[in-house]
C-alpha cells in the first residue's frame, strides 16, 4: 500500500504540490489526471524518491521513504517498475540489454536465463524478434512497449506509468491501454497511471484522482467523475477551453480565476 | 578507456608534434646569441615534460572528453535515462560517473607520456631539419640536467587534470536541464570550467612541486 501524506513541493518560488494526501491500495489501478504542468509527474517521481518533498511523508508498505538512507531507498525501488513519458530507453544498448539491465545489476542469473526472461517480458508486451535492435530503430509505440518490458522485468509490485499514451496514434494508445489492464491482472500489481488522456483514464482506472493547483481536487470512480458537478473537473474531463480553469504557464500555478472548484 | 584514451590519441599526438615544433623554434629565437645552442634541446625538453605536455593535453581532453561526458550525461538527464537508471535501483553516479572518472584519471598520464614523446620528436625534427642543429648537440645537455622529479611532476599534474575534467563533465552532465539547448550549454560550461580549473590547478601544483 502507498500512503502520501501532506506532501508539499516547490521549485524556486513556484509551489507545485501544496499538501497532497492520497492512499493507494494494493492491487488497485489508479489514474492521476490533471493539466500539463500541474505536478502529476512530480508526484509520480516522489513515489520512488527521485524527487524529495519539502514536507510530508510517503509510506511504501509502511516504510517512510522520505527519511530513508540511500541504500534503503534503492531496496524499496526494487518494488517499482516505471514506464517513463519518453520511454527513456538507453540509446547505447540493444532492446535486450535495456530489458535485462536490472537483472544484470541485481541478480546472479545466467545469460541464458536473462535471455529467456527478456523474451518472455517482450512477448507479454506484444513484441518479438526485436532483442538485437537499438532504440533508434524502434517506432514510438515499440519504444513504449520495450520500456514497459524493462519496467516489469524484475517483477515489481507497483508499476508506474508516466503519460503512457502521449505521442501515440489512437490505435497504439489503445494497445497500450489494453496492455496496462492486462499486466495489472496478469502480474497482480498495483498500477498508477499519470495522464491527461481521458480515454485512457476511463479505460484503465478503478479510481481516478484529479490533481489541480497542487492538491487533490477529485477522488472517485470513473462513473463518479463522469457525473460530478464540480465545474473545474467537468471542464477538464470534457476538454473545454471555456470554464473556471484559465490558461497557466507550463509548470506554473494560475493565480487568477478557477477558485470556484 | 578506449573512448577516452585510445580514441583521443590521434589529436593528442598531433597537438604534441606541433607543441614540440613551435617550442623549439621560439626557444631558439629567444636564446639565440645569449645561451649556447646545446641547451636548446634541454630547455625544450623541460618545458614540454613539466608544463606544455600535461597542460595542452589536458586542454585537448577538456574539449574532447570532458565536453563529451557532459553532453552524454546531459542528454541522458533530459531524456529521463538517468531517472530510469535510478528507478531500476541502480545508483546512477556509481554506474555512469565512477567509471568515467577512473578512466579519465588513468588515461590522462598515459596520453601525456605519448604527447611528451611526440613533442620531443617534433622538436628534434625541427631542430635538425630547419635550425641546423645536430642530433648530438640537441640531446647533449639532457642527460646532465634530467631530473626524474620533472617528469613525475608533469605526470602528477596530469592525474589532477584528468580528475578535474571528469568531475566537471560528470557534475555538469548530471545537473543539465532544459532539453537540447540545455545540453549545448552544458557542453560549453564543461569545457570552460575544466579549462579554468586546469590552469588554476597547474598554478597551485607548480607552487607546491617546484
Amino acid at each position: 500500500m502507498i500512503e502520501i501524506q501532506e506532501i508539499t513541493k516547490s521549485f524556486g518560488d513556484k509551489p507545485v504540490l501544496r499538501g497532497v494526501d492520497l492512499k493507494i491500495d494494493t492491487g488497485e489501478s489508479i489514474v492521476i489526471i490533471g493539466r500539463s504542468g500541474c505536478g502529476k509527474s512530480v508526484l509520480l517521481k516522489h513515489l520512488i524518491g527521485l524527487i524529495s518533498p519539502d514536507s510530508g511523508r510517503i509510506l511504501i508498505d509502511d516504510e517512510d521513504i522520505t527519511s530513508m538512507r540511500d541504500s534503503d531507498l534503492y531496496r524499496v525501488r526494487h518494488k517499482f517498475g516505471v514506464l517513463f513519458q519518453s520511454s527513456a530507453l538507453f540509446d547505447s544498448m540493444t532492446v535486450r540489454e535495456n530489458v535485462c539491465l536490472g537483472l544484470d545489476e541485481h541478480t546472479t542469473k545466467s545469460g541464458e536465463e536473462k535471455m529467456v526472461i527478456a523474451k518472455d517480458k517482450l512477448a507479454m508486451v506484444g513484441l518479438s524478434d526485436v532483442e538485437d535492435l537499438k532504440p533508434a530503430e524502434l517506432s514510438g509505440g515499440m519504444k513504449k512497449r520495450v520500456g514497459l518490458a524493462r519496467a516489469i522485468a524484475m517483477d515489481p509490485q507497483y508499476v508506474l506509468y508516466d503519460e503512457p499514451t502521449t505521442g501515440l496514434d489512437p490505435i497504439m494508445a489503445d494497445i497500450i491501454n489494453e496492455l496496462i489492464i492486462r499486466l495489472n491482472e496478469q502480474l497482480d500489481v498495483t498500477t498508477i497511471v499519470v495522464t491527461h488522456d481521458m480515454v485512457s483514464a476511463y479505460k484503465v482506472a478503478d479510481r481516478i484522482v484529479m490533481l489541480h493547483r497542487g492538491v487533490i481536487m477529485f477522488d472517485g470512480t470513473p462513473a463518479e467523475i463522469k457525473n460530478t458537478d464540480n465545474k473545474v473537473v467537468r471542464q477538464f474531463i470534457e476538454g473545454r477551453a471555456e470554464g473556471p480553469i484559465k490558461p497557466v504557464p507550463i509548470g506554473g500555478i494560475s493565480l487568477r480565476g478557477d477558485r470556484s472548484g | 578507456m578506449i573512448t577516452i584514451g585510445f580514441n583521443s590519441l590521434p589529436i593528442v599526438l598531433l597537438v604534441g608534434t606541433f607543441t614540440g615544433a613551435v617550442s623549439v623554434w621560439q626557444t631558439n629565437y629567444q636564446i639565440e646569441g645569449y645561451v649556447p645552442v646545446r641547451f636548446l634541446g634541454l630547455t625544450t625538453f623541460k618545458a614540454v615534460v613539466i608544463e606544455l605536455g600535461p597542460v595542452l593535453t589536458a586542454l585537448m581532453l577538456a574539449g574532447r572528453v570532458g565536453a563529451s561526458i557532459a553532453a552524454e550525461l546531459g542528454t541522458m538527464k533530459v531524456t529521463e535515462q538517468i531517472d530510469a537508471l535510478e528507478s531500476l535501483a541502480i545508483n546512477s553516479v556509481r554506474y555512469l560517473a565512477v567509471p568515467r572518472f577512473f578512466a579519465t584519471v588513468f588515461m590522462m598520464p598515459i596520453l601525456v607520456i605519448f604527447a611528451n614523446m611526440i613533442a620531443i620528436l617534433g622538436a628534434w625534427l625541427v631542430a635538425i631539419l630547419f635550425l641546423g642543429i645536430s642530433t648530438q648537440i640537441f640531446f647533449s645537455e639532457i642527460p646532465h640536467f634530467f631530473h626524474v622529479h620533472d617528469v613525475m611532476s608533469g605526470l602528477l599534474k596530469a592525474l589532477f587534470f584528468g580528475g578535474a575534467i571528469a568531475l566537471v563533465g560528470c557534475y555538469i552532465g548530471f545537473e543539465t536541464r532544459g532539453g537540447a539547448e540545455g545540453v549545448g550549454k552544458a557542453t560549453i560550461r564543461s569545457f570552460v570550467l575544466s579549462a579554468v580549473l586546469i590552469l588554476v590547478i597547474d598554478y597551485i601544483l607548480a607552487t607546491m612541486l617546484f
